[in-house]
């Protein structure tokens, strides 16, 4: 994939390298500190798949919305939603973006369109079919882009709103993450054809499979669908064949896959890896630069990671605010 | 005042709210061309047209998940479910979804929208298609319970609903949508969580809401020959609950017998049987009685259809005992 051939500089593919380490190491951190009992929760990382978020939220307004699930940090983060908030949300702080209420799963971050991630499988579908319903009704110039996984991709949520978003045309991306593994089931044993991305022909949609880990092949595909949904030409559905390179949550033993196979993906198709060889070979890119740009998001996390150490815990007190609205 | 029947009252507190905030939309399954198995979205698509009168496909998931989604951005969905029964295809989205969302964004992200959906017996549509499902609701936090009676209730309630900026489950009753009432010409809300006296009594409190409440009524009736004078207080809404209004009752009468159609066991009338025995236990000269659904799924055939509901029969019976001692049938 020609980056140039997609409208892009070399300032942007830089930007989506850093935005992709970013969301490695932030959640890297989160590990760690979920290992000293400074993270609290049922930790789902992204390591791996950080190409699907910011190859799509590189194309998103503010006022865009995204709809998320478990595996939520990379959307928010993708977005533009503030990583001392998300921290220290995971910390279960008062200064999380829910206040400490919320946790890992449940992260919000309406300022950038987020409006909950979400615990329930299959659940970002119908939503995030919604917030299209809502853009195509009152805010026009709005789109709406449903992430959810393998496994989201099995619920009947997916069809009822696969064939509501397809009859209405409304402006929403459905993006299959398809990272191989529903918890500890393979992909090959969930489902009928292997695949997704030709469902769509069942909603007379456009469907297309991308390798998720290669940051300009979602943009590109990201790209087309984005404005045909800007356009008013209803939905279209993207699977992203991608990787989950840690366990499903903090503590899978993963026995369902070998340590070869994750190994190979980490060495060969990595997200990161791969735009770091494409800037090094094409760009320019040295190793000072390299070593700035790991530093300055090293910096950024460990300032979310102060901040959300810094903050209060959530208080008893406070449990039952906010049960209604006024 | 205009006498208008239940499913009128069910359309014109739409059609007023529609005109008022643009916000507000209609969608689900049959709502448009034919106004909907009931005829309560009667009218509106001439109105309002089909971009704010939305036929869906028989999907309540997606009638459900959709239209939260959209409230979640700010729209006002008012969502049909056609049988409260059908809540099992759509259950995530009551359960974790719109009821979950205020709390969990600690008030950032609200859900302003109204699922409408009706119950009940009374027209032999069996065990899938008659339940009272109400107390599965109740039971979750962060939704509200709107169950009216009357057209008046019907109209005002609903209109309140599509305001708030919270979930509101609007549960109609299928017997009730032909009955006709009273509604005034002019605007009127009726706050949620204020339980109205349907008629006043001395000796002994009735308390139920939706079809039920009729049927207090008729018991009302016959216990006056008997010398019982019954008051009749009607919830409206079960979540919020007026329990200001139940301790006014409870302290004139002293007798309590809560009666309706959903099932007995774990139903709305446990909870409120436990709130008066906590709260006002030194107010009851007598137990607390239960004039319920049996513990069954509902029966097809006509007379056990009606039989495993609340009759006035047992309800008069139930009254007689804790007012004038007896033995209760049933």
């Amino acid at each position: 994939m020609d980056y140039k051939e997609l409208g892009l500089t070399r300032e942007d593919l830089v930007e989506m390298y850093r935005m992709m380490r970013l969301i490695r190491v932030f959640e890297e951190n989160a590990v760690a500190y979920f290992k000293q009992g400074i993270v609290i929760g049922n930790m789902h990382m992204y390591v791996g798949e950080e190409a699907v978020a910011t190859g799509f939220c590189k194309l998103l307004n503010k006022e865009d919305y995204i709809a998320s699930t478990h595996r939520c940090d990379g959307h928010l983060i993708a977005k533009g939603a503030d990583i001392n908030a998300m921290m220290a949300e995971l910390m279960g702080k008062q200064n999380g973006n829910c206040a400490g209420r919320a946790g890992k799963m449940h992260q919000t971050a309406p300022e950038v369109g987020l409006l909950s991630a979400n615990g329930i499988v299959g659940a970002s579908e119908t939503l995030g079919t919604g917030h299209a319903l809502y853009c195509s009704m009152f805010a026009p110039e709005r789109v709406s882009v449903a992430f959810f996984g393998d496994g989201g991709g099995n619920q009947g949520a997916f069809h009822e709103s696969m064939n509501l978003a397809a009859l209405w045309k409304l402006p929403v991306i459905f993006v299959c993450e398809n990272n191989h593994y529903a918890i500890s089931t393979a992909v090959e044993t969930s489902t009928a054809m292997g695949t997704f991305y030709q469902r769509a022909a069942g909603y007379g949609i456009p469907g297309v499979r991308v390798n998720g880990n290669d940051v300009l092949e979602v943009y590109a595909a990201a790209k087309e669908a984005i404005d045909r949904a800007r356009r008013g030409e209803g939905p279209t559905f993207i699977e992203c064949d991608t990787y989950r390179l840690r366990g499903h949550h903090e503590g899978d033993e993963q026995t369902y896959r070998t340590k070869e196979e994750v190994a190979e993906v980490k060495k060969n198709n990595d997200c990161i890896g791969r735009m770091q060889k494409l800037l090094m070979s094409e760009l320019n890119w040295t190793e000072a630069d390299d070593e700035a740009l790991i530093k300055s998001v090293d910096d950024q996390v460990a300032a979310a990671v102060e901040f959300g150490i810094k903050g209060e815990p959530m208080r008893v007190e406070d449990m039952m605010d906010n049960l209604y609205a006024e | 005042m205009s006498t208008i029947m239940y499913r009128e009252a069910i359309a014109a507190a739409l059609a007023e709210e529609m005109r008022r905030d643009e916000k507000v939309f209609v969608m689900g399954e049959d709502v448009a061309i034919t106004g909907g198995v009931f005829k309560a979205t009667k009218g509106l698509l001439a109105e309002f047209g089909p971009q704010r009168v939305r036929n869906t496909p028989l999907s309540e998931c997606a009638i459900a998940g959709v239209a939260t989604g959209a409230a979640m951005c700010g729209a006002r969905p008012v969502a049909e479910i056609m049988h409260v029964d059908f809540i099992g295809c759509c259950f995530d989205i009551v359960l974790n979804q719109m009821s979950k969302m205020c709390y969990k964004t600690n008030g950032q992200v609200t859900v302003p929208m109204v699922l409408r959906t009706q119950g009940g017996r009374g027209r032999s549509n069996g065990c899938t298609q008659s339940q009272s499902l109400e107390s599965l609701f109740t039971h979750i936090p962060g939704l509200k319970v709107v169950m009216p009676s009357t057209p008046y209730d019907a109209k005002g309630l609903l209109k309140t609903a599509i305001r708030d900026n919270n979930p509101v489950i609007f549960i109609e009753h299928k017997g009730l949508y032909q009955t006709k009432g009273e509604v005034p010409e002019e605007e009127y809300l009726i706050p949620l969580g204020k339980a109205d006296v349907k008629r006043q009594g001395k000796d002994v409190t009735i308390i139920s809401y939706s079809k039920s409440v009729l049927m207090a009524l008729d018991a009302a009736k016959e216990l006056e020959a008997k010398g019982i004078d019954a008051e009749v207080l009607d919830l409206r809404s079960l979540v919020p609950l007026d329990f200001e209004a139940i301790t006014e009752s409870v302290r004139k009468t002293g007798r309590v017998i809560i009666t309706h159609e959903a099932c007995e066991r774990t139903g709305f009338g446990a909870e409120v049987a436990a709130q008066i025995a906590d709260r006002l236990f030194d107010e009851l000269d007598a137990p607390i009685l239960r004039v319920c659904g049996a513990n069954i799924p509902v029966p097809n055939a006509t007379l056990p259809e009606v039989e495993s509901a609340p009759t006035v029969e047992r309800l008069v019976n139930a009254a007689v005992c804790i007012c004038q001692g007896g033995k209760r049938n049933g």
